[in-house]
């Protein structure tokens, strides 16, 4: 029975590999945009408005405070009472990319925030503008605060994607739900499925403590 | 959407979402007892002399922070039938919860322990301290304030991961939102209730994970 199982599992393989392809792409996308909305806040974050500063943070806590499961549910189930209809694919990398770039946002401003006072001061003094000095100056050190955790988020986010099936998205997931009842083998099927994320998010993993060794020992070479 | 959200129903439904309000609140509270103590274990074993006892938990926090906690969930709750164990979904639950976060406890602990260094332990044993008089007085105070805040945050993410729990039906906040939608097809009443007393929890962790910082940086001072 087992044999026939495994069989059967081998069958499906392509099956899981076209949920893989759907996890890298819902993640792919909602990373790319998440990073970049999440930087824009992070930096409007660390300045001096201080309405902006203040629904930033509300958004953030509020993120932070729910949730991933009711987030996509909101998303995907109140939007449309509003008049907003939207498929199951873009309803979740929407969620994924609102849920992501308010992580991202914290990450940058803490990173933002790490870097001396005196270094904005010298340079204001040496003349710089606002945009300069964020290019040339801010950004350039704080990356080396921001980009452990920002690869961190990128394993999470990868891992979040997962509740994306519970809306019907065709993910890794979803399609170790669908096996599972064609193939009662919970154990294989979801170890399968294990495997593949491990897949993913090992490498992820490995490549954010490397970024945290190698980003201290530079701090103190300098 | 607002001027028609439905106050009554939601107020109908209140003694349902209270009950979810504590379902949520035991099912997370057993999960990080077990959770803490399973960390601690790991972590201590992970921390051990012996080579096969550190690669065992290595390989456990390796192969849960690599994988979703979904995956992990439904590993349990279609695997474990298939192995012939038959345990109420509520159990299942709690042991994946207990699981996916004592890999992160054992983190946090260990990188807590680590952070303390050894000449403190030295100097303690030079001074004629005791094993629990050097515990007590130096090491656990020092690790308690480096950790409390991950760990009150780690909580966080586990009362919100509690939420995937309504994915193999059990009755707990999440649930209940989705029940008030299928039940009376209202998606907002429903979800933005159980948001609602998600943020409760939210905001008393986050303000006692402020409180416990500022009075341990205020024992430090003295």
């Amino acid at each position: 029975m087992w044999g026939f199982y495994f069989h059967e599992l081998i069958h499906s393989l392509p099956f899981f590999l076209k949920g893989l392809w759907m996890t890298v792409a819902v993640s792919g996308l909602s990373l790319i945009a998440g990073t970049i909305i999440g930087f824009i806040c992070g930096i409007i974050r660390t300045s001096g408005n201080k309405i902006l500063r203040f629904i930033i943070g509300a958004w953030v806590d509020l993120i932070r405070g729910t949730p991933f499961l009711v987030q996509i549910f909101v998303i995907f189930f109140i939007l449309p009472s509003i008049g907003i209809e939207l498929d199951a694919f873009p309803a979740a990398v929407i969620a994924l990319t609102n849920l992501a770039a308010s992580f991202i946002c914290e990450i940058v401003a803490g990173g933002i925030s790490a870097v001396p006072s005196g270094q904005r001061e010298a340079a204001t003094a040496s003349g710089l503008s606002a945009y300069q000095q964020l290019r040339q100056i801010v950004l350039p050190q704080a990356m080396r605060t921001i980009l452990p955790p920002l690869v961190g988020q990128y394993v999470l986010s990868v891992k979040d994607s997962s509740i994306v099936s519970a809306i019907g998205v065709v993910d890794i997931t979803r399609v170790g739900w669908l096996t599972v009842q064609r193939v009662p083998e919970g154990l294989m099927v979801f170890g399968l499925v294990g495997i593949l994320y491990f897949v993913i998010c090992y490498p992820l993993i490995n490549l954010s403590s490397f970024l945290e060794r190698r980003m201290t020992v530079e701090s103190t070479r300098l | 959407m607002l001027e028609s959200f439905n106050f009554r129903v939601i107020w109908e439904y209140m003694p349902l979402y209270l009950h979810c309000f504590l379902a949520t609140l035991w099912l997370s509270g057993l999960s990080l007892l077990g959770a803490i103590v399973l960390g601690t274990i790991a972590c201590a074993m992970r921390l051990s002399q012996s080579r096969i006892i550190s690669r065992i938990a290595g390989i456990y926090i390796e192969s849960i922070r690599s994988t979703p906690l979904l995956a992990q969930l439904y590993f349990f709750y279609f695997g474990l039938p298939s192995l012939g164990i038959m345990l109420p979904e509520w159990v299942t639950g709690v042991i994946a919860l207990t699981l996916n976060s004592g890999a992160y406890y054992s983190e946090i602990i260990r990188s807590g322990i680590k952070g303390i260094p050894y000449g403190q332990i030295e100097a303690g044993i030079a001074s004629g301290l005791s094993y629990f008089q050097r515990m007590r007085y130096i090491i656990l105070p020092q690790a308690l304030g480096m950790t409390i805040r991950p760990m009150l945050g780690q909580a966080i993410v586990l009362v919100k991961d509690s939420s995937l729990l309504s994915l193999i039906s059990i009755a707990e906040l999440t649930r209940a939102g989705q029940l008030l939608t299928s039940e009376r097809f209202m998606p907002a009443e429903g979800f933005l209730t159980t948001a609602a007393f998600y943020l409760i929890i939210y905001y008393m962790l986050k303000g006692f994970s402020n409180w416990s910082e500022k009075r341990l940086i205020f024992r430090e001072a003295h």
